[in-house]
């Protein structure tokens, strides 16, 4: 009889990478599908073209690289990547903000680390902040939901046309995600008693029927597929907690202190991609810690950053920002945040015994 | 009784009712065993008889030598066939100097005088007993189990706590010896808080073995030092080291033994081979094991000798169904990969398990760390599996002991957790072995040192000699010549 010789544990869990990939595609799904139907032929066309270029990428560099094409490219980490870059996009970009942004995520911001697991940076969002600071007028174009057979909404035709060609008329469609408006209405000195009414509503702005990118906008489908992946251990709560808990603090304690010059929690928590990146970015495993402590420093760190870009940087919206600085502290984190070693002390020493901890287990035989 | 939690683990799945709910039988005597000399930690034995002696069941064959070592006994009467080199039960298949017994069928028992109450010997006494029986950690661990008990009279323990965890899955070897002969299980408990003057004795079992802590607590009900304690079925709830903190809440100290937090570990299988040492004066001639896997025909636990190939195991379950895709000593989280089944059970085999591939996961292959961690979240001493490997890969042994890789317990937890199926455990043990070779090599490089500083020294004092007696020489010819000169 010939039996293979390999090394213990026989045993496996079931999770596999595809199969972790395969799940927070479909946790991500509603919002996608949520996002296309809000904004239309437009949105479809850029989320296609994001994905596919993606997927070219993946493997032409594997090809280049010599790799095995197959099974990288169907671990869905590729897929993930032109989705989850997709989603953070402008709905109504151009075809070649998606191409490039595809290209980009996939090509430098993960094949030219070594592929899958070895990249800094999380290449969804190194691709969009690229293509934010190359492309602002573009990245920064806003519009309000339109969903299919509404008056406002371009037909497949148009959509492509909009898509491939551009936009005929941009100032009749544009406006400004909520944040942009707050910023720069703020910039001319006036106070949010007077600038949120009318513009912001926290349902609307949860159930995601307002402006903002493709896939961002309802926090409720989001959050939902958030605490699905936590159900299904995808990931722990760690991350998302510790970004959102961090933003709320901050939020609330600079509101309570001005609240005519700091937006509050509400609008911070359920505005931009916040949620999205809480939930599907931010917890990207490749370039997040490994320890619990470390992920709650991370994720509390993409939280203070978050709030600093989006009340003092130059950018309305500071997720993608907050993320890949984060990212780039993750060796850090992960070199000094370690786990206590079993029997041994945080400095690695042999932790003796205590003398008087050396005694019969509580309610153990003798000491009845 | 309180209980603590451990870090990590896994939750494999079971697979125990393959084998739990048949009653242990017993192998009929193979026609002829292979009894290794060396099952055990420590030095192989010394053979005792001759090609062609005639020897009885439970006689002695090869005596334990030097500090660490362990007896070997005739499972059956027969005639000493042959010593000699015979394949082990071990990943090489490379041979051990082993004793191969025919049997002669009759099955006869060494004349014996009737033990003596046990209670009225010294400690020293029983475990001296326990050591003549050959008894070795019966949980894999394999240490002679009387040394174990001696070290941890002079450490004071307070507890023993028994182990019938049972972690692995498929093995219910440990269960079906608790549900058929608890009574003599508490005996051998009695006997080793005897020999070992300690106080308490907690019976830890996994909650996955409801008929096993229900025997357990009615055999040991009258028993005011004995507590059963139902342990979360989590693996690796019965290594050692976590059960004590378990138990305790304590852990054993890094270098230290488990002793150092006042508890010892002793399998349920050693207290049942103690009962039989001291009450019968049986040697350890035979052993529970569970032999089961998708691909046995009749998964069960067998009494069987040692030294019974693991063919003839196989073989009274009815044989392998379809070719396994694993074949294993132990279970599937530590079991080691057997060259074949011609090769004997040992003392320590709690298990033959032959895996089909669907059970073993087959079809996955390696593919990149994603560092999702939950390696890290598995491991039950507080390692960075991911960051480990990666060093041992690369041969940055230092890198890998920056990471704990000596508090490694090689329980398999991160590898079983892993998504990509990374072999960790195969890189730990290599980066293990790595690191004896260099230690080897640096205890050789010290040694060669200082015999070169030796001979050096040596050599200059020679000189220092040959210069002063030279010396003497010059001034004894001189004086001698002035003498002369003085006497003309």
């Amino acid at each position: 009889m010939s039996v293979h010789l390999p090394s213990a544990p026989h045993a496996h869990a079931s999770d596999s990478v595809p199969r972790i990939m395969g799940l927070v595609l479909l946790a991500v799904a509603p919002a996608t599908l949520y996002g296309i139907v809000l904004f239309g032929w437009p949105a479809l066309n850029l989320f296609l073209v994001t994905i596919l270029t993606c997927l070219l990428g993946e493997a032409v560099c594997l090809r280049l690289a010599g790799r095995a094409v197959r099974p990288f490219l169907l671990d869905g980490s590729a897929l993930l990547t032109g989705v989850l870059l997709a989603l953070s996009l402008p709905p109504w970009a151009p075809w070649w903000i998606g191409a490039i942004g595809g290209f980009f995520a996939i090509v430098v911001g993960k094949q030219v680390f070594g592929g899958i697991g070895q990249n800094l940076f999380n290449p969804a969002m190194l691709a969009r902040v690229a293509l934010l600071v190359s492309f602002p007028v573009e990245m920064t174009l806003w519009l309000e939901p339109r969903p299919p057979f509404s008056g406002a909404a371009p037909g497949f035709l148009e959509g492509l046309a909009i898509t491939f060609g551009g936009i005929p008329d941009i100032d009749a469609v544009s406006g400004a995600t909520i944040l942009g408006h707050v910023r720069t209405e703020l910039g001319m000195a006036r106070e949010l008693g007077q600038i949120l009414p009318g513009h912001y509503g926290a349902g609307t702005a949860a159930l995601g029927w307002t402006g903002g990118s493709l896939g961002e906008t309802s926090d409720l489908l989001i959050l939902i597929g958030g605490l699905w992946l936590l159900w299904r251990r995808v990931f722990t709560w760690h991350v998302p907690v510790a970004l959102l808990a961090t933003v709320l603090v901050l939020a609330a304690g600079f509101n309570w202190l001005n609240p005519e010059r700091f937006a509050g929690p509400a609008v911070h928590l359920l505005s931009g991609g916040l949620m999205l990146g809480a939930f599907f970015i931010a917890t990207d495993p490749v370039t997040s810690p490994t320890t619990k402590l470390g992920q709650l420093i991370f994720g509390a760190g993409c939280g203070v950053l978050v709030y600093v870009i989006r009340t003092w940087g130059g950018y309305p919206e500071g997720v993608a920002f907050a993320v890949v600085l984060m990212n780039a502290a993750t060796p850090l984190i992960d070199h000094y945040v370690r786990p206590r070693i079993y029997g041994r002390t945080w400095r690695g020493q042999s932790r003796p015994v205590p003398e008087r901890a050396r005694r019969p287990p509580a309610g153990s035989g003798g000491t009845e | 009784m309180k209980l603590f939690n451990f870090w990590g683990g896994v939750h494999p799945a079971g697979q125990k009712h393959l084998s739990a709910d048949q009653p242990i039988q017993v192998l009929p005597m193979p026609a002829r065993l292979h009894v290794p000399l060396q099952q055990h930690t420590g030095r192989s034995a010394v053979p005792v008889v001759k090609v062609g002696q005639i020897v009885r069941k439970g006689e002695l064959l090869g005596r334990a030598q030097g500090g660490v070592s362990a007896s070997v006994h005739a499972p059956t009467s027969g005639v000493v066939a042959a010593i000699g080199d015979f394949a082990a039960p071990h990943v090489s298949g490379l041979p051990l100097p082993t004793i191969t017994l025919e049997s002669d069928g009759e099955d006869l028992w060494l004349e014996r005088e009737p033990p003596p109450d046990p209670f009225t010997l010294e400690p020293e006494d029983i475990a001296a007993r326990i050591g003549e029986a050959g008894i070795v950690g019966m949980g894999g661990a394999n240490f002679p189990a009387a040394l174990k008990l001696g070290k941890a009279r002079q450490a004071k323990v307070h507890t023993l706590a028994v182990n019938g965890a049972e972690c692995e899955p498929y093995m219910t070897c440990d269960d079906r010896l608790m549900r058929e002969r608890a009574e003599q299980i508490v005996d051998g408990v009695r006997l080793m808080l005897h020999a070992l003057q300690a106080p308490n004795a907690v019976i830890a079992i996994e909650d996955n073995k409801p008929e096993a802590v229900a025997r357990m607590k009615a055999a040991c009900q009258s028993e005011r030092q004995m507590r059963v304690a139902m342990v979360p079925s989590r693996y690796p709830a019965g290594s050692a080291k976590q059960l004590i903190q378990i138990l305790t809440g304590l852990e054993t100290p890094a270098g230290g033994r488990g002793t150092d937090t006042g508890v010892l570990v002793h399998n349920v299988g050693t207290a049942y081979a103690v009962h039989r040492a001291l009450r019968h004066a049986h040697p350890l001639i035979s052993r529970i094991v569970t032999v089961t896997g998708g691909a046995v025909a009749r998964p069960q636990n067998l009494e069987a000798p040692i030294g019974a190939l693991v063919e003839d195991l196989l073989a009274f379950c009815g044989g392998v169904a379809e070719t396994p895709a694993r074949l294993l000593m132990g279970g599937p989280m530590m079991g080691q990969p057997l060259p074949g089944t011609q090769v004997p059970i040992v003392k320590g085999t709690n298990g033959i398990l032959a895996l089909t591939a669907a059970e073993a996961r087959l079809e996955a292959t390696p593919s990149p760390c994603i560092r999702c961690g939950r390696c890290v979240e598995a491991c039950p001493m507080g390692l960075m599996p991911l960051e480990m490997s990666k060093r041992a890969r690369h041969d940055d042994l230092d890198g890998a002991l920056d990471f704990g890789l000596i508090d490694c317990i090689s329980c398999g937890s991160c590898a079983y957790a892993c998504p990509s199926r990374i072999p960790l455990v195969q890189y730990f043990e290599y980066a293990k072995g790595a690191l004896e070779t260099r230690q080897r090599a640096e205890q050789k490089a010290k040694e060669t040192r200082r015999l070169l500083e030796q001979r050096q020294a040596r050599l200059a004092r020679e000189e220092r000699a040959k210069a002063e007696a030279a010396a003497r020489r010059r001034a004894e010819k001189r004086q001698a010549k002035a003498k002369a000169g003085a006497a003309a």
